[in-house]
């Protein structure tokens, strides 16, 4: 696995403006509020975060359909500066949604949705296209692919639309995929298909993924980094089996408390899972954003500084004063 | 596409559609017919009726399906002319002159009398004029000058190149007969009058036109003896047979009703698109530009165009198009739109690179155009009744035959106060079966694109 870095984020921040009147300001949403990571090619890393942390705005930002507020974004060396066109990097990220269905155009059959991508990018012969589109349905396994060209959306199971989201997402030849929860609506008994494929393609292609998930339980199938983002900002960075076995931020804590164990016992049990709810992006809270939730944090310091990223051990950062050197 | 014309193909499943759909194809079949059958330059030269065209036509005659619905059989219009052979005799005088014996025979029939006799001549003369005599001649044997003092105080009549006897205004006769000429002429006037009133004589008659003219000149003659009805359709108030107008009407009214339908319907529907789609600026203009159009009263509007600039049929088209491409249907799209833009394929496609264009035709309008599509049929009819509505207003165009106009023209000349029902509801009961015949497809096409509005 070669280790050039692919993608590099630097201190990203996307605010989206409040307006009252339709003119008048008042504010922002602070939807991603200095984000850095980077992922090599061939690197696959998952975003946590529980709804409304911010996760689909720094998917929406790397994919260029929401301008970012500052930072820098910096893919296989091109520096994405929101100025330049970035016609170029359309056919190098991959993007897999949610909703499959959603994702699918309902008017267009499924030659045509393989067809698009290409279309718009200008690349291939007719020829060279129809026969990407088998290559790449054969790779999803949505076979015969003859008995799937001239179907429509609605005449798929979840998991083939998903599957065909993903032979979209594919058809380019990209390098980076981001797969924004791609299984939180599907059956539970797809789950595990869609995301051994997803890896099997990404082990395949040497690809980068960005898997962002609110669901820990599915982390393990895909990746080798996990980020856990609270209120814009990643809290906690590490390896899958490092984060599991070495917990280290209050709220990764939390969230790992809360994934449900089929033991009978745990009927009886009280989980300690710290009360109130994510913070306001518009204010949110001074220093470390965790901390009116926090069960163990340092009066007189967390509530002032927001805590920079301190390395507990090797390739395991996390923003919390607790492991302040 | 495939699904809409798989959705199309469900029509057949709705019997109501189906009748629209053969009624609709019934109009096309009959617009082509007029195209074929009377050029657009033909066509506009007999609405326009410019002398000499509808000579030989009745004038404000039922159209002969009327006689179908009354006992007695109503006369029909009969031509006879020396055009025909051997009713002409030349007789050469001694004089150098010639005495020319025009005898018009007919064979009546009908239970009804005609509703005019006209004779026309036509002559060729160097300087003086010829003199002819014209008689009349009953199947009873009666044999009586037409040309009766104080008119023709002689007896005889010098006439012009071409000349009309408009035998039955004639006041002379009219005092000879008793009654109107084209009565007395047909009936038995020494026969008692039944209680039904006059009956006419069956039988054949005939017109004897004796004149003398010079060597080597000619005359010529065309009895027409109008009848009750005429042609599929009738004739109006300038003998203008109304077919011309009804056939000419459903081309008209459907080009007017389809333009009128993708001019403004379909840009309405385009612009909406591109308006939500880029939404900001460009929304917040086309939102005012409806505001602002949505108070304009269309009408009025029309009729100040019509009563100060020109009444051109495709002028006043133009102008509702301009009017109509604003209009709250641009607000009822631009709902859809706002709803539809959201999806996540929108957001896919934008991923791997659409262009705006592409994204507002590829992506966002197919999504909407089933439902437009219903929309569009239901339109068309609306824009017909408009054009009708503006032509029996008095704003109709000046040349064009088409069914408002006739209404225009049976209202204007008493058409029902003079019982000739068949004159504005022909075309009235075509506009109400063209208008009928979109709504029935429409609203099954509502029922196939929105099936929330079917019943089990």
């Amino acid at each position: 696995m070669a280790n050039e870095l692919l993608l590099s984020v630097k201190d990203l921040r996307t605010w989206y403006e409040l307006k009252k009147w339709g003119f008048f300001h008042t504010g922002h949403v602070k939807a991603l509020d200095g984000v850095t990571f980077d992922l090599s090619h061939g690197e696959a890393l998952t975003v946590v975060g529980e709804s409304g942390s911010g996760k689909t705005t720094l998917i929406k930002t790397i994919l260029g359909l929401v301008p970012a507020t500052s930072g820098e974004i910096t893919f296989s060396s091109h520096k994405l500066d929101g100025k330049t066109s970035i016609g170029w990097l359309r056919s190098k990220v991959g993007f897999v949604q949610q909703d499959p269905y959603g994702a699918l155009p309902p008017f267009m059959s499924v030659r045509r949705i393989l067809l698009e991508p290409m279309v718009i990018n200008k690349t291939g012969t007719s020829i060279e296209r129809e026969q990407r589109i088998r290559e790449v349905m054969e790779e999803v396994r949505l076979l015969p692919v003859n008995d799937f060209l001239s179907k429509f959306p609605h005449m798929l199971s979840g998991g083939q639309q998903q599957r065909l989201v993903i032979a979209r997402a594919m058809i380019l030849r990209p390098s980076l995929i981001v797969a924004d929860e791609p299984v939180s609506m599907l059956d539970a008994s797809v789950r595990v298909e869609i995301l051994e494929l997803m890896r099997k393609v990404q082990k395949t292609h040497d690809l980068g993924v960005i898997y962002i998930t609110h669901d820990l339980s599915t982390v393990r199938y895909f990746s080798e980094r996990v980020f856990i983002m609270y209120a814009a900002r990643f809290v906690e960075k590490a390896e899958v089996r490092e984060i599991i076995h070495n917990t280290l931020h209050p709220y990764t804590k939390a969230l790992l408390t809360a994934i449900p164990d089929p033991d009978p016992e745990n009927a009886n049990q009280y989980r300690d899972v710290p009360a109130g709810e994510p913070p306001s992006l518009v204010k949110p809270p001074s220093g470390c954003r965790f901390h009116p939730r926090c069960p163990v944090r340092i009066e007189g310091l967390c509530e002032e500084e927001q805590p920079p990223a301190f390395e507990s051990s090797r390739d395991h950062f996390v923003e919390c004063w607790l492991y302040r050197k | 596409m495939k699904m809409i014309l798989r959705r199309l193909r469900e029509l057949r499943r709705y019997p109501s559609a189906v009748a629209g759909l053969v009624l609709i194809v019934v109009f096309i079949g009959l617009s082509v017919y007029a195209m074929i059958a009377l050029p657009y330059g033909h066509a506009i030269r007999l609405w326009r009726a410019p002398p000499g065209v509808w000579d030989e036509t009745p004038l404000r005659a039922a159209p002969i399906w009327f006689d179908w619905f009354t006992r007695d059989k109503l006369p029909r219009t009969i031509i006879v002319s020396t055009g025909d052979a051997g009713l002409k005799r030349v007789e050469p005088l001694e004089d150098g002159r010639s005495r020319i014996e025009i005898v018009l025979p007919f064979d009546y029939d009908y239970d009804g009398f005609p509703s005019e006799v006209q004779l026309f001549t036509q002559a060729t003369f160097e300087g003086t004029r010829t003199v002819i005599t014209v008689h009349w001649r009953t199947p009873t044997g009666e044999f009586m000058p037409l040309l009766i003092p104080p008119v023709n105080p002689r007896g005889t009549r010098s006439i012009r190149a071409t000349d009309t006897l408009y035998i039955s205004q004639d006041s002379g006769l009219r005092t000879l007969l008793g009654r109107a000429p084209e009565q007395g002429l047909f009936m038995d006037r020494t026969a008692a009058i039944g209680p039904d009133g006059p009956v006419p004589v069956k039988g054949r008659y005939e017109l004897v036109l004796v004149g003398e003219v010079l060597e080597g000149a000619d005359l010529n003659a065309k009895l027409v003896v109008f009848g009750q009805v005429h042609g599929l359709a009738g004739t109006d108030h300038r003998r203008r047979d109304l077919t011309v107008a009804l056939l000419w009407g459903a081309p008209l009214a459907l080009a007017f009703g389809i333009l009128g339908a993708i001019g403004a319907n379909l840009s309405t529907f385009v612009l909406a698109g591109i308006g939500t789609w880029f939404g900001g600026k460009v929304d917040f203009i086309f939102q005012r530009i409806t505001n602002i159009n949505m108070i304009l009263p269309l009408l009025p509007i029309l009729i100040m165009i019509g009563q100060f600039y020109n009444r051109s049929l495709w002028l006043m088209l133009g102008v509702i198009i301009v009017l109509s491409v604003f209009s709250a249907a641009m607000l009822t799209y631009r709902a859809m739109f706002l709803q539809a833009k959201e999806a996540p394929y929108i957001e896919a496609a934008q991923a791997y690179g659409a262009s705006n264009m592409r994204i507002v035709f590829r992506y966002l309008l197919p999504r909407i155009a089933p439902t437009l599509l219903p929309q569009f049929v239901l339109v068309i009819p609306s824009f017909v009744f408009l054009e009708a509505t503006l032509a029996v207003l008095g704003l109709g165009d000046p040349v064009l035959p088409t069914w408002g106009k006739i209404m225009n023209d049976a209202n204007t000349n008493g058409a029902l106060y003079m019982g000739q029902y068949y004159w504005p509801l022909q075309p009235a009961i075509l506009l109400m079966l063209m208008g009928f015949s979109f709504a029935l497809v429409g609203y099954a096409l509502d029922r196939v694109f929105n099936p929330k509005l079917r019943t089990v």
